[in-house]
């Protein structure tokens, strides 16, 4: 019988991988009783998890909740299917974009849960801090993978840690289009995604979405009550005159399609105080224009609005 | 190694003091403070001063201290307000800086005990803060305010007097038995608080860290700024659940408003800055001080699970209370009677 693998000093300088540790721990010794907690003496490291959240605030159990309950949602309503899905990487970090749509998107659930399903890794999505101040929403929202998008936290979920991070360069005023405006992209924003991506040394993978402009389509906007509320902006949908006020969460079950582009690496050298202006607005633009491209190619095949 | 200790009569100071007196290599250890000590100590000298420290020159001078461990900066807003809090914090450590500039002067390392309050906990603040990282939000409060610019005060000193070894070490909240922070007060209650709706993570060291930091800077010589805090970080919930104590909710608006006729109740003292860290949380990066050489006794989970432990102990031995009182006659005979052998 094998001796027991040596504890380390001190256990954990992943603490959230603690539990995994001790799962193989016992594994290893073969016991059917599990062993008592721990016997250390005073001044040994001790470590005591009771959730899995991690450093990030996500927690896996909860995303697995949510990834049986969305399951169906994503199978037989959106009827997701993705193409090259091969593209996405199976190790090491990639900071993934795509073009964002609807009132409130319905395309990062859906992106989220076809690459933590099909490729089994997390992936962490970069929303803007105002959902830190929100009670509630906001904690399920960080439990579910969701982080601020400050430049230092892409920096380590993807240099430190290896991770792949969902961005959505275009921002509100992407979700916020009328109807009339599908699928016209706008700026991928001042070029920051890929000055993260170029300075964490890790490629851009931009995935053309198709559907999400569908499921939720703006047909009239209000500035002046989106100012009053506070808000980016104040939607009339499509769905709420057809449902009223389950319109914000009914979607219409157009079908979506995902196309994930070849992987975008930039060869820069990682980790550099700057990175030239231009260059980073021209890899920018040229992004863009590849996930419009594609866009308008998967359009040109759309046959039907619903069905594909 | 002569060493001057600031604040002997907190909980750091006295336990630094201790520390030190067991080594061979420290010749002489000095302690200031306005009160009285609070722990028996060997060899350690106590001299009471004002809070402004204006006669720490002559002690420098007339001991000759080599290093001055400054542990006495308020950081938990309530054990002082206004007022006293700059006296103690903003004045003392400007006193204590210009007596250890003088020309002349023997100092040649200062270790300063500074807070990660000086981050704030923002919305838009990164998620883990580097020791290079500045504030996101202007300072709120009294107490974050004092400290920032105590650090100033370092800096401009550190540039100023380039022979002079300069820590600094920002902590993160601790927790440990014997101590009364806001944090460990609130989870010795019978019911904890949060903030509805939000569940942060936060970050804590052992105070057996946060001891071993300061001896580790004492001794060694690692001019700079590091971050000093266990591993990882858990969210609120989890905290309050590893303590077994429920939690109850104080309102997400107006919180500061709400927590006032608790703190009238002395339910819970907790100050706008602790409230603060209750709905966004704070990490930082402790990496750089581990670079350094210092290792860690304790993980973030494993500081809480020490506490815990610690609580249930209390739970059935009761609270021990020190009864040490400090007498000055009595101290002094045993360390300068000429009837006392001394066994070196």
């Amino acid at each position: 019988m094998a001796d027991p693998p040596e504890r380390p000093e001190v256990v954990g300088t992943r603490p959230d991988l603690d539990l995994v540790a001790e799962a193989e721990v016992l594994e290893r010794q073969g016991d059917l009783v599990p062993m008592p907690r721990r016997a250390l003496g005073a001044g040994r490291a001790l470590d005591a998890r009771r959730s899995d959240v991690d450093a990030w605030g996500r927690s896996e159990h909860l995303r697995e909740l949510t990834r049986r309950l969305y399951d169906p949602i994503y199978k037989h309503y959106f009827r997701v299917e993705w193409e090259h899905f091969d593209r996405l990487p199976r190790t090491g970090g990639a900071l993934i974009v795509a073009n964002h749509a609807g009132a409130i998107p319905p395309d990062a659930p859906a992106i989220m849960h076809g690459i933590e399903k099909e490729l089994g890794r997390r992936v962490y999505g970069l929303a803007e801090n105002l959902f830190r101040s929100v009670p509630v929403v906001g904690t399920l929202w960080a439990r579910g993978g969701g982080v601020a998008a400050h430049p230092d936290n892409a920096y380590r979920l993807l240099h430190d840690e290896g991770q792949l991070v969902l961005v959505f360069p275009e921002g509100t005023k992407a979700t916020g289009k009328r109807f009339t405006e599908r699928y016209q992209l706008h700026r991928f924003g001042r070029g920051g995604f890929v000055e993260i991506a170029m300075r964490a040394g890790v490629p851009v993978i931009p995935i053309a979405v198709v559907g999400a402009e569908e499921a939720m389509p703006i047909v009239f906007k209000s500035s002046r009550v989106a100012k009053l509320m506070g808000l980016p902006y104040f939607p009339v949908t499509a769905n709420m005159l057809m449902m009223g006020p389950l319109g914000l969460v009914g979607y219409l079950p157009a079908k979506f399609r995902l196309r994930v582009l070849p992987p975008v690496h930039f060869d820069v050298a990682p980790d550099q105080e700057r990175y030239s202006r231009s260059r980073v607005m021209d890899e920018s633009e040229r992004i863009r224009a590849t996930v419009q491209e594609a866009l308008y190619d998967m359009l040109r095949t759309r046959r039907s609005v619903w069905f594909g | 190694m002569r060493v001057l200790v600031t604040g002997l009569s907190t909980y750091w100071g006295g336990r630094v003091a201790q520390e030190l007196e067991q080594r061979p290599d420290v010749e002489v250890v000095v302690g200031v403070d306005t009160r009285d000590p609070r722990i028996p100590l060997e060899r350690t000298e106590f001299v009471r001063t004002d809070s402004s420290y204006s006669i720490l020159a002559r002690i420098v001078a007339a001991t000759q201290v080599d290093t001055i461990l400054h542990t006495h900066l308020i950081v938990d807003s309530t054990r002082a307000s206004g007022r006293a809090l700059h006296e103690i914090n903003v004045i003392g450590t400007m006193s204590l800086l210009a007596a250890a500039g003088a020309s002349g002067s023997p100092v040649r390392k200062v270790v300063l005990k500074s807070s990660g309050l000086v981050y704030g906990a923002a919305k838009t603040d990164p998620y883990f803060f580097r020791e290079e990282m500045v504030r996101t939000s202007p300072p709120a409060t009294n107490v974050e305010r004092s400290l920032l610019e105590v650090e100033a005060f370092l800096r401009d000193f550190a540039d100023d007097s380039p022979h002079v070894n300069v820590t600094l070490l920002r902590f993160t909240n601790v927790l440990g038995d014997d101590l009364d922070t806001p944090f460990a007060l609130a989870l010795r209650r019978p019911v904890v608080p949060e903030i509805l709706g939000f569940d942060p993570r936060v970050q804590f060291v052992h105070e057996d860290d946060v001891v071993g930091a300061l001896m580790y800077a004492t001794t060694n010589d690692v001019p700079g700024v590091y971050n000093v805090a266990g591993d990882g970080n858990m969210p609120w919930s989890e905290v309050c659940a590893l303590v077994r104590k429920p939690r109850v909710p104080l309102s997400p608006w107006l919180t500061n408003l709400a927590a006032e006729p608790l703190r009238l109740l002395r339910l819970w003292d907790l100050p706008p800055e602790a409230l603060q860290l209750l709905r966004f949380g704070r990490s930082l990066d402790n990496t750089r001080y581990q670079q350094a050489g210092y290792r860690y006794q304790y993980t973030n989970a494993g500081t809480v699970e020490a506490f815990a432990r610690g609580l249930r102990l209390a739970k059935t031995i009761g609270d021990k209370h020190p009864t040490y009182r400090y007498e000055r006659e009595v101290e002094d005979f045993f360390r300068h009677s000429p009837a006392v052998i001394r066994r070196d």
